[in-house]
């Protein structure tokens, strides 16, 4: 987008003394001064990370002595490692739960606060707080919660006649226990993304179809969801995306126990560097996740740009 | 306004709606007994609940006990306020420390992130330099790597730097974020051209323009970087428990959670920190909601 800068032809008495040429240079250097800050950081800690993170996952490295070139073994050993294996299989099942989960019942959440009713904006806060809250807070609360000992859902359950359960304990339950935890808190996002983009609904649209005999469940069908079709892509990106990258809430609750029920594949990176300093190890790990957010994203985008689905006047985008 | 307009719409669009339906659902509609609220109440409210269930546990926790925390089954009411959890806490050498610490981080990267972005923001938008599109371009590169990626070069960076264990350590990677630069770029590029070339053409330098005009336009924009960038920068574990080792220099989250390891038995300790920990989020974002919520959806469409 080369975008002419009007503001050096302006035709001003006091300021045509500077040559346009000079002009020119001096605004360069003033536009240098102001990105620099910027692009030194973004450069030096993302750019250079990257690189140095690829030439890391050929290499054998402790973080401390120098590292020696060891070419494609870490992915050798990685295609081998059957923890490695576990925490993919962790990640995609906490994923395949979590992302639907979140965004069908956010979506069934904005339908229903959508109709203006009493106390939406009581309903709106109370779903969106957990949302606002770091997951350590979430991990630590739910530990509480999770508790098999001291534990308010089991003080509950004990009420109702149910035996204790071993929730983060079991390894049985540990995942299900997590991806509960992120749907109380990850549904929020999905309601106000959804909110926004129901304001968008235009309401001759509905109105039309409802002239035209169409009952609430048709108008959902045929104008409402369909016009929602972009923001749900965008919603499934995102989560996906998330989800996959999910580790704060297990460091703190779970620590990737028990016997690995929880390991996923940012806790096993995070392990690999920084517990076993098996850093070249830790970053080829890091690549083979990273590109599979890529395709990820890369997928979807297609999918949205095929799906021809496009909503009658740019939604919230 | 609005809301009284689409409630007439609604009103009047009702008979024609019932009779074009089937005469049946007409008629079970009138024989159902009418609940003085809508129907959707009976779904929400029992969500809301168990929504807010939890939160609720959080508050009474703190103020219970650990006696009463700790008898089977638990207590799930408390029987008195005890503020002993809050005091332990508070008590505690190591707490009010950290929590400085988050303020001192989270402070510095929204400062920070506010005039960086501001001023890369506005050079991408409106003044012309070489270089300045393969730079725009690297920058919206980075903003899809993930932090896995660049976790580890980061710490060697930090560590050749000799900031680890310290504050700096956290302030240095976001100083400012591409996002920022991105967000505010994007929002500069909206704003009118004529009022910066009137500005302009009467003596102001880029800096006036910036500062008289631009700034105080962008109010929705700059309150949207400070928001995303504290509760980013306040809720993060994940680079304060790479770069940090010793506990004095720990923030709020990761000595939240070594607090939990190491006080596991007094959960009435425990949640007292964890409310001290949330209750900065929850005031700026009640007291701010329209704006949080603005926010985060306009990072969430960005895609």
């Amino acid at each position: 987008m080369p975008r002419p800068a009007p503001l050096t032809v302006a035709p001003d008495a006091r300021r045509t003394a500077a040559s346009p040429r000079r002009r020119t240079r001096r605004e360069s250097a003033t536009a240098w001064a102001f990105v620099s800050p910027s692009v030194v950081v973004i450069v030096g800690l993302s750019v250079v990370p990257v690189l140095w993170s690829l030439m890391l996952s050929f290499q054998s490295s402790d973080l401390l002595t120098p590292s020696r070139w060891v070419g494609l073994d870490n992915y050798h050993q990685l295609s081998d490692d059957p923890r490695f294996a576990q925490a993919v299989r962790n990640t995609l099942l906490y994923t395949a739960l979590y992302v639907p989960l979140s965004i069908v019942l956010g979506l069934v959440l904005a339908l229903a606060l959508n109709r203006r009713l009493r106390f939406t904006g009581l309903y709106r806060t109370l779903f969106f707080v957990p949302f606002v809250m770091s997951a350590t807070s979430q991990g630590v609360l739910f530990s509480f919660i999770f508790d098999p000992e001291f534990g308010a859902a089991n003080s509950l359950l004990h009420r109702i006649g149910i035996g204790s359960q071993g929730f983060f304990a079991d390894p049985s339950q540990a995942l299900l226990s997590l991806v509960a935890v992120s749907v109380w808190s990850g549904t929020g996002f999905c309601v106000v993304i959804y909110l926004a983009a129901l304001q968008g609904v235009p309401k001759e649209l509905t109105e039309a179809a409802r002239l035209d005999g169409a009952g609430h469940r048709q108008v959902l069908g045929h104008v409402t969801l369909p016009h929602l079709a972009p923001v749900s892509v965008f919603l499934v990106l995102w989560q996906t995306i998330n989800a996959l990258q999910v580790f704060d809430l297990v460091y703190v609750t779970t620590k990737g126990g028990p016997l690995g029920a929880t390991t996923v594949i940012v806790y096993f990176i995070w392990e690999q560097a920084f517990k076993n300093f098996t850093a070249g190890y830790g970053a080829a790990a890091a690549y083979v996740l990273a590109v599979a957010l890529l395709l990820a994203a890369v997928g979807l985008r297609l999918a949205r740009r095929g799906g021809g689905v496009r909503p009658a006047r740019g939604a919230g985008a | 306004m609005t809301l009284l307009s689409a409630a007439r719409r609604r009103e009047a669009g009702r008979p024609g709606h019932a009779h074009k339906l089937s005469g049946s659902v007409t008629a079970r509609r009138r024989g159902r007994p009418r609940l003085p609220f809508s129907p959707w109440h009976l779904v929400l409210a029992p969500l809301a609940l168990l929504f807010a269930v939890p939160l609720v546990w959080l508050v009474l926790s703190s103020l219970m006990s650990n006696a009463e925390i700790n008898r089977f089954p638990p207590a799930l009411w408390p029987s008195g306020i005890d503020t002993g959890g809050y005091r332990f806490v508070t008590g505690n050498a190591m707490f009010p420390r950290w929590f400085a610490n988050s303020l001192i981080v989270s402070g510095a990267a929204v400062v920070s992130n506010l005039v960086l972005g501001t001023l890369g923001g506005y050079a991408f938008a409106r003044m012309r330099f070489g270089g300045s599109r393969l730079l725009m371009g690297l920058m919206l590169a980075t903003m899809v790597v993930p932090f896995q990626l660049t976790m580890i070069p980061t710490f060697l960076v930090m560590k050749n730097l000799g900031l680890i264990d310290t504050l700096g350590a956290l302030i240095v990677p976001s100083l400012v974020t591409p996002f920022s630069v991105f967000l505010l770029r994007q929002f500069f590029l909206g704003l009118p051209r004529e009022l910066e070339e009137a500005a302009w053409m009467d003596g102001c330098n880029r800096m006036g323009v910036l500062s008289r005009i631009v700034l105080p336009l962008s109010r929705p924009a700059l309150a949207t970087v400070a928001v995303l960038t504290f509760l980013s920068t306040w809720n993060d574990l994940s680079w304060p428990l790479i770069a940090i080792h010793h506990e004095p220099q720990y923030t709020l989250q990761l000595g939240l959670t070594t607090f939990q390891g190491q006080h596991n038995v007094q959960w009435s300790a425990v949640m007292a920190g964890n409310v001290i920990t949330v209750l900065p989020v929850l005031v700026a974002f009640l007291a701010a909601q329209k704006t949080f919520i603005r926010s985060i959806t306009s990072s969430g469409l960005k895609g």
